[in-house]
């Protein structure tokens, strides 16, 4: 698989390591009430869907960034690749 | 129609023309009271159970392809009873037993050969971490030796025991561990519950589930409505899309394993063999490939095939213990998906929909739980409590802090 990393172009899969689904970005509040139920579901629960999928990959063998890459688990067709930092800017965290 | 020497002689001599089918192709009734969908070996080996040891009537198997292809047919067959935890052990202890006398039981060769099991350790450290092992295996009667290096030469002389990174310092043996022929453990438990009376229906993919007010009252399929008052669901790899169905999200992640085979080679790899330094395992089929595999491709995917690098990792593996290996000829090499779980262990539960449970979680090694996994999922049905031996496997652990991670990974589906 290559991945286009949106600063070096187009890079082996292999040079990355996988950490799982991108909403592990969205970690919950730890001061909300509902907080111990909400960080059990973000540790234990995924959605694991086949088909579209955004998920983490970090470049360790590269310029160490987190991409989020948008990949096909039918398929294994990468879809596209954003940094993780350019995704949560978006979302407006600081 | 039972299998005997006598009637295999008998058949031989008149032209093998006696033999039937091993199980009837029925078509689905509207109604049943347990409905098992998935037609892999824990399907199949749950509905025999629920047949033979609880006495229940109308049971189907619902599987979406054909009986067997899943990861049942795609496995490495490796059988062991060698974990370390004290929710884990009892029971693989249990299933070994069961593979012990499975032969019998369902009067059906699915080959079980306990031909040993070697997992190699390479540091102190290692050794230490095996014996602890061995010990707690002995506690529930599994057994096992610890072998020095030269216990280990006279066994398996080609290891590359100076390997200078790491050289091999011995080995914890299971004498009872080894294989069994995969198919024939499909067929063998398929065959024995269809002659209780089970209906297997193949083709029948399940599309849905019919809930009201919490409880499930039967499942849509490709063949039209099916009513139940209790569903087992043992679909592997397909775990979170099927529970999907019911609302459910569960603490799985569905990843890729490779195998391989080799050209057929004369004996030479007496059992298995783990590699504890690098990810690589490999034994000898009884038409002598070598079958072997490794680590899973570590990202998630529906896709029953893997990809290149982890072949390259797999085949390193095996060089960096076993060199002879580079002389042989890769023969052919496939892919199945797994249900790995948030701790590496299994789930075997009720769920929070009345009437609806699950079997799951299974990881790479569901195979040598396949008599087991039959049996305590058929008692939760049938009783609507856990096995004894299966306590621990509850969908709620990850919630109450009980995880039970044999590695320590944490939550990392693809670090277990
Ligand atoms: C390459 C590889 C090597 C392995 N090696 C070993 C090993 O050496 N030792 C070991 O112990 N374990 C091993 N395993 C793990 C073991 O094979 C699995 O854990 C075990 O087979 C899973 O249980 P099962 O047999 O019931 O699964 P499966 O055979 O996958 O059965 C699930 C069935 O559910 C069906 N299904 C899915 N969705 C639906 C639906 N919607 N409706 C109806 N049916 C549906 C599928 O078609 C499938 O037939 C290995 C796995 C792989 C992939």
């Amino acid at each position: 698989m290559l991945i286009p990393h949106p600063l070096l172009g187009p890079r082996d899969a292999q040079e990355f390591t996988y950490l799982g689904d991108a909403s592990l970005l969205s970690r919950p509040d730890p001061d909300a009430p509902d907080a111990v139920d909400a960080f059990c579901d973000y540790v234990f629960l995924r959605d694991n869907p086949a088909g579209v999928h955004k998920e983490l990959w970090y470049h360790e063998q590269g310029d160490r960034s987190w991409l989020v890459v948008i990949r096909n688990t039918v398929t294994h067709e990468v879809l596209g690749a954003e940094l993780a930092t350019d995704v949560m800017r978006a979302k407006g965290a600081t | 129609m039972t299998f005997s020497g006598f009637r295999v002689i008998k058949e031989a001599l008149t032209g093998h023309r006696g033999w039937g089918p091993l199980w009837r192709t029925p078509d689905p009734q509207p109604e049943y009271d347990i409905i098992i969908i998935g037609g892999g070996g824990h399907g199949l080996a749950t509905a025999y159970n629920l047949a033979r040891t609880y006495g229940k009537q109308r049971i189907a198997v619902l599987e979406k392809g054909w009986l067997g292809s899943g990861n049942i047919g795609r496995n490495t067959t490796i059988i062991r009873s060698n974990y370390l935890l004290p929710g884990n052990q009892p029971f693989y202890e249990l299933s070994m037993k069961l593979w012990e006398n499975q032969e019998q039981d369902l009067n059906f060769n699915s080959m079980v050969s306990q031909r040993t099991i070697l997992n190699l350790f390479h540091s102190d450290g290692q050794r230490d971490a095996y014996r602890r092992r061995g010990n707690t295996m002995h506690l529930t009667g599994a057994g096992g030796t610890l072998l020095g290096a030269d216990e280990l030469r006279q066994i398996a002389p080609y290891l590359n025991f100076d390997n200078a990174r790491f050289p091999i310092k011995g080995a914890l043996r299971q004498e009872r561990a080894g294989t069994a022929r995969h198919d024939g453990v499909a067929w063998g438990y398929a065959r024995a519950a269809d002659r209780l009376g089970v209906d297997i229906i193949q083709n029948c993919e399940v599309t849905g589930f019919e809930i009201e007010q919490g409880r499930v009252t039967g499942v849509e399929t490709s063949r039209g409505c099916i009513g139940a008052a209790k569903v087992g669901v043992a679909v592997a790899g397909s775990t979170s899309r099927v529970m999907q169905m019911a609302g459910l999200r569960l603490p799985i992640e569905s990843h890729v394993l490779q195998a391989f085979v080799s050209e057929g080679l004369k004996p030479t790899v007496p059992g298995v063999i783990t590699f504890g330094a690098g990810h690589f395992y490999v034994s000898q089929s009884d038409k002598g490939g070598l079958v072997f595999g490794g680590d899973i491709d570590g990202y998630n995917s529906y896709a029953q095939r893997g990809n290149l690098p982890v072949v390259e990792d797999v085949i390193e593996g095996g060089m960096a213990i076993m060199p002879m290996i580079g002389r042989a000829r890769l023969l052919r090499s496939w892919g199945g998906i797994m249900d790995m779980s948030m701790d590496g262990s299994p789930i075997i539960d009720r769920t929070p929909i009345e009437g609806l449970y699950l079997n799951a979680g299974w990881c790479y090694g569901g195979f040598k739980a396949t008599p087991a996994s039959g049996r305590v999922f058929a008692h939760l049905l049938a009783t609507d409590t856990p096995h004894e031996t299966a306590t621990a496997f509850r969908l709620d652990r990850f919630a109450r802090g009980y995880v039970i991670d044999e590695k320590g990974a944490g939550a990392q589906p693809n670090l277990h």
